[in-house]
């Protein structure tokens, strides 16, 4: 299984040479295992995704963890949603009172979008996930609500040999006390219990997260105490924010390390790194 | 161990941050937790009682009626919410584990999850 990092800034994509080492781009990650493929959101890192993984191909599955526009940006302009040879899959959150085509349709349409989502000449087919258990292809994918504002889920994949769950929006513990209890009250923990890799949301700073609390994301110390309470093997600080650049994250990730020791690795997560599996 | 739906999740993250007592309990009545607040009405941590079933909570608090009588359980506004899925309110004293007794008001409401699942409820509670 193999993880390739095409978008990994959170918000807003970030040009300029100060943020061309950990990540211009917002979230997308591919997962391959042999011809399979995923595609996990689809920010403006999906648009990095090279034509020849997705040329041939005659089904694409997308999985969002919900539909802030960071995740969903570079979806009205991937190639294969205009290709009618190509069965799409997008598996999104389900909401309480609108569909997920409902939902999607409000981006991809005018005026935000100059094409409607139904004249997309592909063979567009919704799933609306929660707390579910699935397959595509030789992945048994695990999702469930984690907290963020408006629905979202993570996701828990699997070839049946190496595990990766990915968390790119996510505020574990609005109240702190939730780090004292049993983590059968942590968001999320279940599907990110010992898993070979977790791409976990790091925006903040503790002073930053200080007046940002509920905004739905981690410190990079929260995401530290979620992947040791997981016992995960690595850790991929991931969604950066586009208040830091490549130095002030590298400086952010050295007094990390320096006092906060983990027993796990952990990196900050690199816009077009590969990680084998 | 399996994680509790994010809505409970949720619920006690409010919980924690209220000064308002609170129970939550899952859909079979089991008392999952409650908060501070409402530890100092009842006379017991939540770390110290840990989760309850229904039977039990709804006796060990020793519920009263305003004239004295003791209440049976499906009298109390949380079992009427657990068993007709409806919100409820009532007044009643307790008396607590630490033999002091209360007046309280409850309301109590179900708690229903994204794609109608039914997840447990959620009460809070007053003293008068």
């Amino acid at each position: 299984m193999q993880l390739t990092l095409y978008g990994t800034r959170g918000s807003f994509p970030y040009a300029g040479e100060k943020s061309s080492e950990y990540g211009q781009n917002t979230s997308c990650v591919a997962i391959q295992d042999g011809d399979e493929l995923l595609i996990l959101d689809a920010g403006t890192g999906i648009l990095r995704i090279p034509q020849s993984l997705l040329m041939n191909r005659k089904r694409v599955d997308i999985l969002l963890t919900h539909l802030h526009i960071d995740h969903i940006q570079g979806l009205g302009f991937f190639k294969p949603m205009f290709n009618p040879n190509c069965e799409v899959n997008i598996w999104g959150p389900v909401a309480y009172n609108k569909s997920l085509k409902e939902r999607l349709n409000r981006y991809l349409s005018p005026p935000l979008f100059p094409v409607h989502f139904r004249d997309l000449p592909c063979n567009m087919k919704l799933h609306e996930i929660g707390r579910n258990e699935f397959n595509i292809g030789n992945f048994l994918i695990n999702t469930d609500f984690i907290c963020h504002p408006g629905p979202t889920v993570a996701f828990r994949v699997t070839n049946g040999k190496k595990t990766i769950a990915y968390f790119p929006d996510h505020e574990p513990a609005i109240s702190p006390n939730i780090w004292k209890a049993d983590k059968s009250w942590l968001s999320g923990a279940e599907l990110a219990e010992g898993v070979d890799v977790l791409m976990h949301d790091s925006q903040f700073t503790d002073v930053e997260y200080s007046t940002r609390v509920g905004w739905g994301h981690s410190t990079f110390k929260d995401a530290l105490r979620f992947g040791k309470i997981c016992n995960v093997k690595k850790l991929l600080l991931f969604h950066h924010d586009p208040d830091h650049n490549d130095e002030q994250l590298e400086s952010i990730y050295q007094d990390l390390m320096q006092t906060n020791p983990v027993d796990f690795e952990v990196i900050l997560a690199k816009e077009s790194d590969i990680i084998e599996l | 161990m399996a994680s509790f739906d994010l809505e409970i999740i949720l619920s006690r993250q409010l919980a924690e941050c209220l000064g308002t007592a609170m129970f939550i309990t899952d859909p079979a009545g089991n008392l999952i937790f409650y908060n501070e607040p409402a530890e100092t009405i009842l006379g017991r941590r939540f770390e110290d009682t840990g989760p309850m079933n229904v039977d039990l909570w709804a006796r060990i608090f020793t519920p009263l009626g305003i004239d004295g009588h003791p209440l049976n359980p499906e009298e109390l506004p949380l079992v009427q919410t657990l068993t007709y899925k409806k919100p409820a309110h009532g007044s009643f004293f307790i008396h607590n584990l630490e033999g002091e007794t209360h007046q309280i008001t409850v309301t109590s409401f179900p708690l229903n999850g994204r794609g109608d699942r039914h997840l447990g409820a959620v009460a809070f509670f007053w003293t008068n």
